[in-house]
């Protein structure tokens, strides 16, 4: 099997593979903005995250020398592309200081693929981190 | 030679031996055994075994939620008609135990017809929000409407609170509960009939001597019909499905890794392969109450003669005003312990949108959806099917779901399978 052909039957099998409703979603897990800008190391307060139970994430933005980045905006949103729907809930995201900030009031209420979007923006620069899952 | 000998025409012909391939074809897909199931599958079927399901929910709102003395009271109150203005209408009267807490009815009936379907109570202490509409946060919090409702026990909360201290079994077991019994014996203060005119025009006089009354002494009203609540809800809180036999197949595969042949027959372990896959159905129907209890638009039609009922985008915005929510006066939580409420979101996708109802127990407990529009389970399926537009707002379940007739059976059939009994003692389904 080329290496091609290996990628294209993973892609295929991922999202069977993680139906389970019981996925196996990494206690920590670290994202990348859009253009390298910031990262964003994710922690749930829900582990594993199962659907249907309301609960937070805690947020910690660096920026790209690592340096933790306290006071920014971040907004969130997210949905189900492939069911063209948008979040359960109303989450709201504040800042807890030394660049850590809590995403509070997440529901995931479906099984299948999620995707959560940050808009962060510090000091009139602004950057995006698309945060995947799959419950 | 044999076309003439069988009088056939070769069109004739050709058109019968399709229908039997066609035949042929059906039965197999019918009577062919299922496949072996995946690791997916399985990890789906345990998501829905009762098995997963987590112990009931803490309800910070409610202080007396666990307490075994305020059940005891809740489970009188439940049964008991003297909570309505003609003494003849109980919580029972429309959720009643023999039809798994529905009444059987398209639309509630009790002192007038209500606007939607009576929902069933079991299980629905895992439910963060109450009603079709989701108008209500807490059990106790929905406890009360019907109360107060003219179409259905048409009372008000000073009658109530009154009849809850001043019966002496009810005020033995109020104040072993809430550790101490309002005196509403001053008639100056306290008037037979009072309450909040929640629906103009209809007993304003109830309405004028709330008014008249002092704020401490209709506080202290809100809060003796608040705690009635909290004692029906920890009454409710007992009311849980038991394991079905689709519980029994779903328990073989987590704890033996394989399906038995004995506990589905063909069709049902078929419906349920639609069920965890074409049908969709877990999109909404999941985790092991079969519901998200989150609010979808698919595209209900109305009943006849009803307009279009606006759901969840008006349940929203009253639940989040209203005086007996998580963050109100009355509740027992500390704020930052009502996440659901501050976070409840609003928005268009809620038009149109109602909370998904559990599967569990679906037999005796038709007509469904939330104005009883659907007689049947068959008729319900075929809505999927159909698809059609949403009167208002936009159907979510859009793309139809193609199911062939004996693929609706199949479902049926499996659906059929989650029946059991309630999981409390008989003495909670009847009268104390």
């Amino acid at each position: 099997m080329t290496t091609r052909k290996f990628l294209q039957t993973l892609i295929i099998l991922m999202p069977m593979l993680s139906a389970s409703g019981y996925a196996q979603q990494q206690e920590v897990d670290t994202w990348q903005s859009a253009n390298g800008l910031y990262s964003v190391m994710v922690k749930s307060d829900l582990n594993p995250i199962t659907i249907n139970q309301i609960h937070s994430w805690t947020l910690q933005l660096t920026d790209a020398q690592g340096q933790d980045v306290t006071g920014a905006g971040i907004t969130v949103k997210g949905g189900m592309p492939e069911h063209n729907h948008g979040l359960a809930t109303a989450p709201s995201i504040s800042s807890q200081g030394n660049g850590s900030y809590q995403l509070q009031g997440l529901r995931f209420h479906m099984p299948g693929y999620w995707e959560l979007t940050l808009v962060i923006t510090h000091e009139d620069v602004t950057d995006t981190v698309l945060i995947t899952l799959n419950l | 030679m044999s076309n003439k000998h069988s009088g056939f025409s070769k069109p004739i012909l050709a058109v019968i031996v399709l229908l039997g391939i066609g035949l042929l074809t059906s039965a197999i897909m019918i009577w062919w055994p299922p496949s072996p199931w995946s690791d997916a599958e399985k990890a789906l079927i345990a998501s829905l075994w009762i098995g997963n399901l987590p112990p009931v929910p803490d309800n910070p709102a409610n202080n007396v939620a666990t307490n075994a003395d305020a059940a005891e009271l809740g489970h009188a109150l439940f049964f008991d008609p003297r909570l309505s203005s003609n003494a003849q209408f109980s919580c029972a009267s429309c959720h009643q135990p023999e039809k798994r807490f529905t009444d059987g009815l398209a639309k509630a009936r009790a002192l007038g017809q209500s606007r939607r379907n009576t929902p069933s109570i079991v299980g629905l202490a895992y439910s963060p929000w109450l009603y079709w509409d989701g108008r209500r946060d807490s059990l106790w919090s929905q406890a009360l409407s019907p109360l107060e409702d003219p179409q259905e026990q048409g009372s008000n909360r000073m009658a109530v609170a009154r009849l809850v201290t001043e019966d002496v079994d009810y005020a033995v077991l109020y104040e072993t509960v809430y550790g101490g019994l309002p005196d509403f014996s001053n008639q100056d203060r306290f008037p037979e009939n009072a309450g909040p005119a929640l629906v103009p025009g209809f007993k304003s006089e109830w309405a004028r001597a709330w008014e008249d009354m002092r704020e401490e002494d209709r506080d202290l009203v809100n809060r003796t019909f608040a705690n009635v609540g909290k004692a029906i809800a920890a009454y409710e809180r007992l009311l849980l499905p038991s394991a079905s036999r689709f519980d029994e197949y779903a328990r073989s595969i987590v704890q033996n890794n394989e399906a038995p042949g004995d506990i589905f027959n063909n069709n049902e372990e078929k419906g349920l392969r639609l069920f965890i896959g074409k049908g969709r159905c877990m999109e909404c129907h999941n985790g092991p109450l079969f519901t998200n209890n989150e609010f979808h638009n698919t595209g209900i039609l109305s009943a006849p003669g009803d307009l279009p009922d606006r759901g969840r985008i008006d349940g929203v915005r009253e639940v989040k005003q209203h005086q007996f929510n998580c963050l109100g006066p009355y509740s027992d939580a500390a704020p930052n312990q009502c996440l659901e409420l501050i976070h409840a979101r609003e928005g268009v996708e809620l038009i149109g949108a109602f909370k998904t109802p559990s599967l569990r127990n679906l037999q005796g407990t038709a007509p469904y959806m939330h104005k009883g529009q659907i007689v049947g389970l068959a008729e319900t399926l075929d809505h999927y099917n159909t698809a059609p537009f949403a009167m208002i707002g936009h159907n979510e379940a859009e793309n139809p779901l193609g199911l062939l007739p004996y693929e609706v059976n199949q479902l049926e059939a499996f659906l059929n399978t989650l029946s059991a009994p309630i999981a409390v003692d008989q003495r909670w389904l009847q009268a104390p």
